[in-house]
């Protein structure tokens, strides 16, 4: 589902990531863990098309970044830092806004309110709603066109444990989807993980099979 | 991209509406300046070329006035990468930008006539305004065209509020003197449209000129 082979990012003259090269299969969980400024969120970025690899080679569901950029926003769903929603509108304006964006009909917006438990108050503007249930309505923006591939950073950040629980078939191992999921949480995204990559000072410390162990070092 | 550039423009008005923050300030900023010209030149009565450069000079900088804040929620909010992450032609954006701008401009105009025929104009506004909106529908388009592809170009910059202008001004010159032009027979006390024809002709000219080029450019300009 991701190949990549000495993958290269700059921002000026800064080198952002470098050398990353790894494999993840269809239907695994990828965890990527690093110290702030390791280039996690970076890698998640140019994964989802949002930027422009510099250099190396990259295949992410079947499309080559970047020359077939467009084939990307129907395979990856994106979970970043910013929920990407609009605050004078409510979740269901923007949840159809991104619906219709996607060619999505409204059945699937109404099926996500519920699933995400915001069905009653999906009207209001995302203004007066907690950072908690603006994380919810941004888990449904991300998963609103059934991506096979799922790109999530820090995606449990502001839920409390329970709806974390209740978002697992959306986002978590029990939805089938490929994962990549970005988390300062080493244990609880190891648990998760089929695979782990460990990124400092954006280049990869390791690749593959981790232990708890190697990935506490990136943070020393 | 017609689906798409609709839904951008529905959310769009939607926004404006619940935040009033385009079309109000807009409309504020143009009976202000034709009330500080209404002091500023000690006159109460304008008419011919002074007439039609005071009300187009106006609503040319009104316009920059919404374009600059035609991609404020996209910057602010995140609005850009979703979508960038959504499976749309970006030149559904552009369409969408302009055709809010457009709007905006219309709406704005449906004030600033009347203040300025009240606190500026001598010539009776009525006679002429048939034949005015035409001259007024393809200035829009044109402000339009090219203010959704310079707030595009400066949201890439670090500092688009300064960009912006420096950018946007010089490049309507040609619908300030075609708008003026056009006008300025039909503000006179005896209003005459004199060479309407070739003034309209240069305004749609502009117009498929810039809509033209900025659908051509507008996907580079989004480019990381």
């Amino acid at each position: 589902m991701i190949e990549l082979e000495g993958l290269e990012r700059r921002f000026g003259d800064r080198v952002a990531l470098e050398g990353i090269t790894l494999d993840v299969p269809e239907g695994a969980t990828l965890a990527v863990l690093g110290p702030n400024g390791a280039g996690k969120t970076t890698l998640l970025r140019v994964l989802a098309g949002l930027l422009r690899p510099h250099g190396g080679r990259v295949r992410v569901a079947g499309a080559d970044l970047p020359r077939e950029r467009w084939r990307i926003p129907a395979r990856v769903g994106y979970l970043g830092h910013d929920a990407l929603l609009y605050r004078e509108l409510s979740g269901r304006e923007n949840l159809s806004y991104h619906a219709e964006l996607h060619g999505v009909d409204g059945d699937r917006v109404e099926e996500l309110l519920a699933a995400v438990g915001m069905g009653r108050r999906a009207d209001e503007p995302l203004r007066d709603l907690s950072r908690g249930m603006v994380q919810r309505l941004a888990v449904a923006r991300a998963v609103l066109h059934d991506p096979p591939l799922l790109l999530l950073d820090e995606p449990r950040s502001h839920l409390d444990p329970g709806v974390g629980e209740a978002l697992e078939p959306l986002i978590g191992r029990g939805s089938g989807r490929t994962r990549v999921l970005a988390s300062h949480d080493v244990d609880g995204a190891l648990d998760e993980a089929d695979l782990a990559l460990g990124l400092r000072g954006g280049r990869q410390a390791f690749a593959g099979v981790a232990t708890a162990a190697q990935a506490r070092e990136l943070y020393r | 991209m017609i689906r798409a550039a609709r839904a951008i423009l529905v959310k769009d008005l939607r926004l404006e509406l619940r935040t009033k923050e385009s079309v109000p300030a807009m409309t504020l900023f143009t009976v202000t300046v034709y009330v500080l010209f209404h002091f500023g030149l000690d006159r109460d009565t304008l008419e011919g070329s002074l007439a039609s450069g005071v009300l187009w000079v106006t609503l040319l900088l009104a316009a920059v006035v919404g374009v600059a804040r035609l991609f404020a929620a996209e910057r602010e909010q995140g609005g850009i990468d979703g979508l960038l992450l959504a499976p749309v032609d970006r030149t559904a954006l552009f369409v969408a930008k302009a055709a809010a701008l457009f709007l905006f401009l219309c709406a704005v105009e449906i004030v600033a006539l009347p203040a300025f025929a009240l606190l500026l104009l001598g010539p009776d506004l009525l006679e002429p305004l048939p034949r005015l909106l035409p001259i007024l529908l393809l200035a829009n388009a044109g402000l339009a065209a090219v203010g959704a592809l310079v707030a595009a170009l400066a949201t890439a910059t670090r500092a688009p509020e300064l960009i912006m202008p420096l950018l946007l001004l010089p490049l309507l010159v040609p619908v300030l003197i075609g708008a003026a032009e056009a006008s300025e027979p039909l503000l006179r006390d005896d209003p005459v449209a004199d060479r309407l024809g070739r003034w309209l002709g240069l305004l749609t000219l502009y117009d498929v000129v810039f809509v033209l080029l900025s659908v051509a450019v507008f996907d580079y300009l989004l480019e990381d």
